[in-house]
């Protein structure tokens, strides 16, 4: 530790002090008037997809498709991921199936 | 609330699975930086942010002033402001629970409650919120033994955290089969490549949700037509 103790307590605290604000704020902005603005509502329906979308870019962010291995263990693990889910609708054995093809892509395969 | 727990666990398997590859990670790095499991089960106790809390890891090695902590902070997590809009009506009865969801609303929990209903015979606020519990549980737990399991660990654990990336592609092709209108999951994929492709990997979150917000509304009008009849539809179900 190269921190004391309080500033390590006080570095924690201001994180779990904004993440909280920022989760919480749509609950003080817009809860218990009854009246959630339209716009408001609408961004709350159609955010859902689009965020998904965002958070599977967001997670392969750092995969070069212009270096070896080109971006190939992430796409056979995508691959393996859709393909299991379409295929069975299970979501265990789509997730446990395509991390397990992803790490033997990266640790045997690419490696 | 055990009966809400029981029924709740089977869903959450998916976040157990990556909660524990991540939060152990997190625990190594965390133990790394000379930070014992105490610290680590208080930090993932009260913060509970997966990504975040491998950035703030960097933190804790000292030179950096809490503004500058408190300014990325706001940045990464930023995108946890439009969480709560889609859960305003479904938690707005819910008494003071709804601050702990509210609290507990990460990446997986919100990705998880947008995608899931409770069973018919349970009660409806009991099951969210033991989805919550549960986990955040499996976070704190992950962490802890990350941390206490030290280099110790036998098996190598490269890719593991595909776990999460699995998740989310598996919630998008639900979502894909369910959703009246592609167009807003397709905003969320092209407008993420395009903010890649300017702003960089490096701050891709921000770029990405304003290009997202603003894509949403610029082309709100077609995509009302088709989500009106969802919002009715979610109305209905008790």
């Amino acid at each position: 530790m190269t921190l004391s103790f309080s500033e390590s307590i006080m570095i924690i605290l201001v994180i779990a002090v904004i993440t909280f604000a920022l989760r919480a704020a749509p609950f003080v902005l817009f809860s218990g008037t009854g009246t959630t603005p339209k716009l408001i509502t609408y961004l709350g329906n159609t955010l859902p997809p689009a965020v998904m979308g965002m958070l599977i870019i967001y997670c392969l962010r750092n995969v070069s498709i212009l270096d070896a291995p080109f971006g190939l263990p992430e796409l056979i693990g995508v691959i393996s991921v859709a393909g299991l889910h379409l295929w069975r609708k299970n979501n265990l054995l789509s997730i446990l199936g395509g991390t397990v093809i992803y790490m033997v892509m990266v640790q045997f395969v690419f490696a | 609330m055990k009966q809400a727990i029981k029924a709740a666990f089977p869903f959450t398997i998916p976040v157990l699975l990556g909660y524990l590859s991540i939060g152990i990670a997190f625990g190594l790095l965390f133990e790394n930086a000379g930070y014992n499991f105490i610290w680590a089960f208080f930090m993932s106790l009260v913060v509970y942010a997966g990504a975040m809390q491998f950035i703030a890891v960097s933190f804790f090695y000292g030179g950096i002033g809490l503004i500058q902590i408190a300014v990325m902070t706001l940045l990464v997590n930023i995108r946890h402001i439009f969480y709560g809009l889609s859960f305003l009506d479904r938690f707005n009865d819910i008494g003071k629970k709804k601050w702990y969801i509210a609290f507990a609303l990460t990446d997986e929990t919100y990705s998880l409650l947008c995608s899931i209903k409770a069973p018919e015979d349970i009660d409806e606020k009991k099951f969210y919120l033991s989805v919550a519990l549960l986990n955040q549980s499996y976070w704190v737990f992950g962490s802890v033994i990350g941390s206490l399991a030290g280099s110790m660990i036998t098996f190598d654990t490269t890719g593991m955290d595909f776990a999460m990336t699995a998740l989310f592609i598996v919630i998008f092709i639900d979502q894909w089969k369910t959703y009246p209108s592609h167009i807003p999951a397709l905003i969320g994929l092209s407008c993420t490549i395009l903010a890649l492709l300017i702003a960089g990997s490096d701050n891709l979150v921000i770029p990405s949700m304003i290009l997202i917000v603003a894509a949403l509304m610029l082309i709100k009008k077609q995509i009302e037509t088709k989500i009106t009849d969802i919002s009715e539809k979610e109305d209905k179900i008790p």
